[in-house]
């Protein structure tokens, strides 16, 4: 291989073509924010932070990102919830039908958003629930629940009901056994899948455009944006929301991965 | 002491863990699934919604050409998308998984799916940004001189197809290093011993044994992409709609729910179809 450094050539070049195509929109998206002029399209005539202090003063936005994260916060933290006791109930008790149980749960994984936002609109409109944060915060959770179950679930093995078994012997209770036992043992699973959870609710757009009305999450008010065109006001709200899930992204891969290789 | 703990454990019922998640998904997404069918089956007159049991909106999807023009653009972008990105992803990945010193190897994936990160709706804005006619990329032909005025990239299927294939190159770029490197090298030191040279050792034995693995990220490309509503929304421009931009017309414009019921279930029934030809193919590979 060394002796002929020509033949890896190809895959050199290969592969820095695909590292530009992935990420020429991000590199576009975040120097065109820093534009001092009014459009974000070449020439870059000069860096100023004139668009993210418009970002920082626009009430609607900094409202929205608000609710976004309320959402993405309380939508994960139920999901990981009944996602953790449904796949505690299943791997540790004897229960009939098991694996209907387990691809109902996992079932939502395989439809659509779009149709799942569809379907909630359709029967919330019919029971006469109104639009709402919390509407589209329930249909975060329809699509995260089926996540968290299956990543717990597969993290849930033997040896860890034998401690269980040690911890009742010793008369924990039952509830001492999950929050003091269970829990603290699968945090790396727990943990994971309420950050995934959160990048997904924090992102997503087509439940929360069908499900809220006046007080709408991040990603709805930046689809408004984009009705005034290539502005770059919508290039430093979009920088700042790729900022924020890259640091959710390098949480997660410190805290949880690593450490889930060490124990 | 001890068999009262026990008995109270037993008193808890196993189906209080369970009981949670299984309602929720009953409640929230089986019902609405059913509501939606029976919404289907209703009819729309003039804005007010009569419950009946009618297959005129099903119909109606055969009959109007646009509805059916819509499915086929979306089987056919669908199909170019996934093709697209398997034979950009594939070489891409096994570069990174052969030719990357294994220090590197994780910092390289981190980075190749690194903008998998940004928004959604941002993600396509940004290709808008690039393709524009006064884009990045137009004012770099026009400065070399290739072409004399700028193309017409944005607002077309084109646009739409890069915009998703951007997306799922570093979805199965994962999916298939992920393969690649469950690989045991004994099965290509194998054929190296029999006489097999680099190429009929990856043509034989390295792309058969990551065949399903490539199945499966076809098929995740095939679900997401043909369900995605923003991409072609945002870069796609008004010559031709896919089917989730048809259903969210039917919604928004109309408030025709039967009419999206009926088209959105009948994508689901593609959706479906696909899976069964999915799942019997990686079976059958698996054999």
């Amino acid at each position: 291989m060394i002796r002929k450094p020509w033949r890896q050539l190809p895959s050199v070049l290969y592969a820095l073509a695909i590292y530009g195509f992935i990420f020429l929109p991000v590199v576009v998206l975040v120097l065109f924010s820093f534009q001092d002029g009014r459009f974000p399209i070449p020439p870059l005539k000069g860096l100023s932070l004139r668009w993210y202090e418009a970002v920082w003063n626009d009430g609607r936005l900094m409202e929205a990102l608000a609710n976004s994260i309320a959402v993405a916060v309380g939508s994960s933290l139920t999901a990981v919830l009944l996602g953790f006791l449904s796949a505690y109930g299943l791997a540790r008790f004897k229960l009939p039908a098991k694996g209907l149980q387990r691809a109902l749960l996992t079932a939502p994984l395989t439809v659509s958003y779009l149709i799942i936002g569809m379907g909630l609109l359709i029967t919330f409109n019919a029971v006469g629930i109104p639009k709402s944060l919390v509407a589209a915060g329930i249909g975060h959770v329809v699509i995260n629940m089926p996540l968290c179950f299956a990543i717990i679930y597969s993290q849930m093995g033997d040896h860890q009901a034998n401690i269980e078994r040690a911890a009742r012997d010793l008369g924990a209770r039952e509830w001492q056994v999950i929050t003091l036992v269970t829990a603290p043992m699968l945090w790396p699973a727990l943990f994971a899948s309420f950050f995934l959870s959160m990048t997904f609710s924090w992102d997503e757009f087509i439940i929360s455009f069908l499900l809220t009305r006046f007080d709408v999450t991040l990603p709805v008010e930046i689809w408004s944006l984009l009705r005034s065109g290539l502005n770059p006001k919508t290039n430093a709200v979009g920088s700042v929301v790729f900022g924020i899930s890259v640091v959710l992204v390098i949480v997660l891969e410190l805290v949880v991965f690593r450490k889930g290789r060490r124990s | 002491m001890a068999a009262t703990w026990k008995r109270k454990r037993i008193d808890l019922g196993p189906w209080a863990f369970v009981a949670p998640a299984l309602l929720w998904t009953a409640a929230f997404f089986v019902a609405p699934f059913i509501v939606m069918a029976v919404v289907s089956l209703w009819e729309r007159v003039g804005t007010d919604l009569i419950a009946s049991w009618t297959f005129a909106n099903y119909l109606k999807f055969f009959e109007r050409g646009h509805f059916l023009q819509a499915m086929v653009n979306s089987l056919e972008v669908t199909a170019i998308v996934t093709v697209t990105s398997i034979v950009l992803a594939y070489p891409f990945a096994w570069i990174i998984a052969e030719k990357v010193p294994a220090r590197w190897q994780r910092l390289a994936l981190v980075l190749a799916i690194l903008p998998f990160w940004t928004s959604y709706v941002v993600r396509s804005y940004s290709w808008l940004l690039v393709l524009a006619n006064n884009g990045i990329i137009n004012q770099a032909l026009l400065g070399i001189g290739l072409v004399d005025e700028p193309l017409d990239l944005a607002n077309s299927r084109t646009a739409t197809v890069i915009g998703f294939v951007h997306f799922f190159v570093m979805l199965l770029t994962l999916t298939i290093y992920a393969n690649l490197v469950q690989l045991s090298p004994n099965y290509r030191k194998a054929a190296a011993d029999l006489g097999a040279g680099p190429l009929r050792t990856f043509w034989h034995v390295v792309l058969p044994l990551t065949l399903p693995g490539i199945m499966v990220g076809a098929f995740l490309t095939f679900v997401l992409c043909i369900g995605d509503y923003i991409t072609p929304q945002v870069l796609g421009g008004n010559n031709e709609l896919l089917m989730p931009q048809v259903i969210m017309l039917q919604i928004g414009r109309r408030a025709d729910f039967p009419t999206a019921s009926a088209l959105a279930i009948l994508l689901m029934i593609v959706v479906t179809i696909a899976y069964l030809g999915f799942a019997r193919w990686i079976r059958l590979e698996r054999a």
